[in-house]
């Protein structure tokens, strides 16, 4: 997209517009959560954070993979990394994702482990050619929009005879979270702000259970200000009419369908399994698992690596972040013990996670 | 001498002379460093300002300049930043065993060029080579030693509420471009580094306009780090406007690609100056004439707002804080 047309996304004067008509339609408090994690940055990033009405509650959902890589499944890749023959291909994000006993990639790599930071997962073709006398394990976590990549990966890699590249499969699907969530008691959302990437892949139709099933609105989001001004302030009006409906706004980018082609070398692949999301817990049929016919590149398989449910870190209120049920600064730990220099919950870590914008972006 | 770089070079005898003769003596001689005597015996008066930086980029070659050039645009600026005439440089050199010999040579000679170009003299070195795997390729440490001119000397705990806050151009061009090449990206319009001394300016406005306050070059952390630093030494908050900040419209595409920010990006030819207000018009005058400071513009004020914090008001005129880069900054997942 040209920066021209960008632009237009960002004028403060529509912007304003849009603001002042919501301040006189809002009548009480709504709560919406921005289920992705660049919604989350980008609303801090604008600054539409400071100019949003008060009766708005903006929450940060469970959109952000790194925060919801649970620890079992942190400790696991951590585990791996320093054994002999492995070579551990990740994206930058998780490098300092915390396990237990004050663990790291980071502090891996200093102790000697191999890791390297790739930007796509087709950079561990080239790894694994280079390496022909190990393993690269590349640590597969991400939602629908980085699923269907990995999956041509290992297409690819199936073509050209590559055998020493696994995949450790923590891939989560987002539909089904929201399916938790709302099913939750404790929660209380008014509407979400789907996300942009997520959706362009799975496209508008998994989200109508939002309406159907709990009467929420829920509108398919991009990530400039006025796409997500523009978002809330249709959540707003059907609320004011009684309605709940859910729409795609993103049409520039996410077709009705997402995208065919994506999706299908995705479940070419994987297929649905249960998943722990850190904070939300067990979710039926919210993971993907590599099928049999791909077992080979299974690095759960190959290394007996078995993710459980246990305690999770001691003070984090992730789960409840991630919920919608309390704001970052409302943690304890909050920039106290936890700040992005020594986090303890992934939530502080990753770019996108909330306590981290929270931490960043916030004035006061 | 072979085609590339023996252990040997760096044992002190004769092919260790031998690589000083015929290589760095042949880029970065004059009269001082000529006499490969065990130390350079140097004039100089006044106060004096002194800085020393190591360098250990990856890649040594990237488009915009090199590991050579830019160990020196790096350790002049330092010295220049506190209002000071750099003379003087030395550099001290650990190559790694097996490093082709063109590639040294065109480091040295880049070297050579950017001491010619930045008016000093490299008066003192040392070479070390060490076995392959002990370092990458190459490191260069420079120390640079020039006299000060700027009475009150600019330092970062100077500036005060009410200072106008200018950049002498875009940002982010130099860490986008390295981090690039280091990864073999390929943008689509060219970015390239903006390493460069920028002594020759910086004498200039220092010359005209004695009341600067603070002069600070963005390196690593970028504008961002650099700016908390000085809200944070001086005790004032810096108020920024976001689309005032210059920043080329290709490095901007690079930066949304990789989901990094230019604001935190390293610069090596760019400079913040922090001024009374009503000396910033002078001052932008100064910096527009010179090549260098061609995109020179005023970013924002320091106020007594938020003290020791650096705030962004947005395109949309909202508020954010801008804190500082903690640890490197990383790519996003998606
Ligand atoms: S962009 Fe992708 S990875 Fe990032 S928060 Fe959104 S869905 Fe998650
Ligand atoms: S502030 Fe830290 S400990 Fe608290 S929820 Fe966020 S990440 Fe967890």
């Amino acid at each position: 997209m040209s920066f021209e047309l960008l632009e237009k996304f960002r004028d403060p004067d529509l912007c304003r517009k849009i603001l002042d008509k919501m301040e006189s339609e809002l009548d009480r408090e709504l709560r919406f959560m921005e289920v992705c994690g660049t919604h989350t940055v980008a609303i801090f990033q604008s600054g539409l954070r400071s100019l949003l009405p008060e009766k708005i509650v903006h929450l940060s959902g469970p959109g952000c993979p790194v925060c919801v890589t649970h620890e079992s499944e942190v400790n696991a890749f951590l585990d791996l990394a320093g054994r002999g023959n492995v070579i551990l291909a990740t994206f930058g994000d998780l490098m300092r994702v915390p396990g237990d006993k004050g663990r790291n990639l980071k502090k891996a790599v200093a102790d000697g482990a191999r890791v390297k930071v790739v930007y796509s997962p087709f950079d561990t073709l080239k790894l694994a050619k280079e390496n022909p006398g190990d393993l690269v394990v590349f640590i597969g976590v991400g939602f629908e929009t980085t699923a269907p990549t990995i999956a041509a990966t290992m297409k690819m890699a199936r073509d050209q005879g590559i055998a020493n590249l696994r995949i450790l499969c923590f891939h989560k699907t987002v539909p089904t979270a929201l399916d938790a969530l709302l099913a939750d008691e404790a929660i209380n959302i008014d509407g979400f702000i789907l996300p942009g990437h997520v959706s362009a892949i799975i496209g508008v139709k998994p989200y109508e259970f939002i309406a159907e099933n709990y009467a929420k609105s829920a509108v398919v989001t991009g990530f400039e200000p006025l796409d997500i001004l523009q978002s809330l302030n249709q959540m707003i009006e059907w609320r004011n009419q009684g309605e709940a409906h859910v729409a795609n706004n993103y049409t520039r980018i996410v077709g009705e369908n997402g995208n065919p082609k994506a999706l299908e070398i995705m479940y070419e692949v994987f297929e649905p399994t249960d998943a722990l999301w850190r904070g939300l817990g067990l979710i039926p049929g919210s993971g993907l698992e590599i099928r049999a016919e791909w077992e080979s590149f299974d690095a759960k398989k190959e290394f007996g690596i078995e993710i459980k449910d246990g305690p999770s870190l001691p003070g984090c209120k992730c789960g409840d972040i991630l919920k919608g049920i309390k704001q970052p600064d409302q943690c304890p730990l909050f920039g106290k013990a936890c700040t992005p220099a020594n986090p303890v919950g992934p939530c502080m870590v990753s770019t996108e996670g909330s306590c981290a914008a929270y931490y960043k972006y916030k004035l006061d | 001498m072979s085609d590339k770089v023996l252990l040997d070079y760096g044992s002190g005898g004769r092919a260790s002379q031998r690589l000083i003769s015929e290589l760095f003596l042949k880029y970065l001689g004059n009269d001082e460093l000529d006499r490969l005597n065990d130390a350079a015996v140097l004039s100089l008066s006044g106060k004096i300002a002194m800085s020393t930086d190591s360098f250990t980029v990856d890649p040594i070659f990237f488009p915009g300049g090199d590991i050579g050039s830019l160990a020196v645009h790096g350790t002049v600026n330092d010295v220049a930043m506190m209002g000071a005439v750099p003379r003087y440089i030395t550099c001290g050199y650990i190559i790694e065993e097996g490093l082709p010999m063109a590639d040294l040579e065109r480091i040295v000679r880049s070297m050579g060029e950017a001491a010619e170009h930045a008016g000093v003299k490299v008066v003192t070195g040392d070479t070390k080579v060490v076995p392959r795997g002990a370092c990458d390729k190459i490191f260069i440490n420079t120390t640079g030693i020039g006299e000060v001119i700027a009475d009150p000397t600019p330092s970062g705990d100077a500036a005060r509420k009410g200072d106008a806050v200018l950049v002498s151009g875009t940002i982010g061009d130099h860490g986008l471009t390295v981090l690039g090449t280091r990864e073999g990206l390929d943008f689509e319009a060219k970015v390239q580094s903006d390493s460069a001394a920028l002594n020759h300016l910086l004498v200039k406005l220092v010359r005209e306009l004695p009341e600067v306050h603070v002069l600070r070059d963005p390196t690593r952390g970028g504008l961002a780090t650099t700016l908390n630093e000085i809200t944070k030494s001086s005790n004032v908050c810096c108020e920024l406007t976001e689309t005032s900040i210059p920043v080329r419209p290709e490095v901007k595409g690079g930066c949304s690609i990789l989901g990094l920010d230019p604001l935190y990006l390293a610069n090596e030819g760019k400079f913040l100056c922090v001024l009374p207000a009503e000396h910033a018009d002078k001052a932008l005058e100064i910096m527009r004439a010179d090549p260098l400071g061609r995109d020179a513009c005023r970013i924002g004020t320091m106020t007594d707002a938020n003290p020791g914090k650096v705030v962004l008001v947005t395109q949309l005129g909202g508020k954010r804080l801008l804190g500082m880069l903690e640890g490197e900054q990383l790519p996003r997942i998606c």
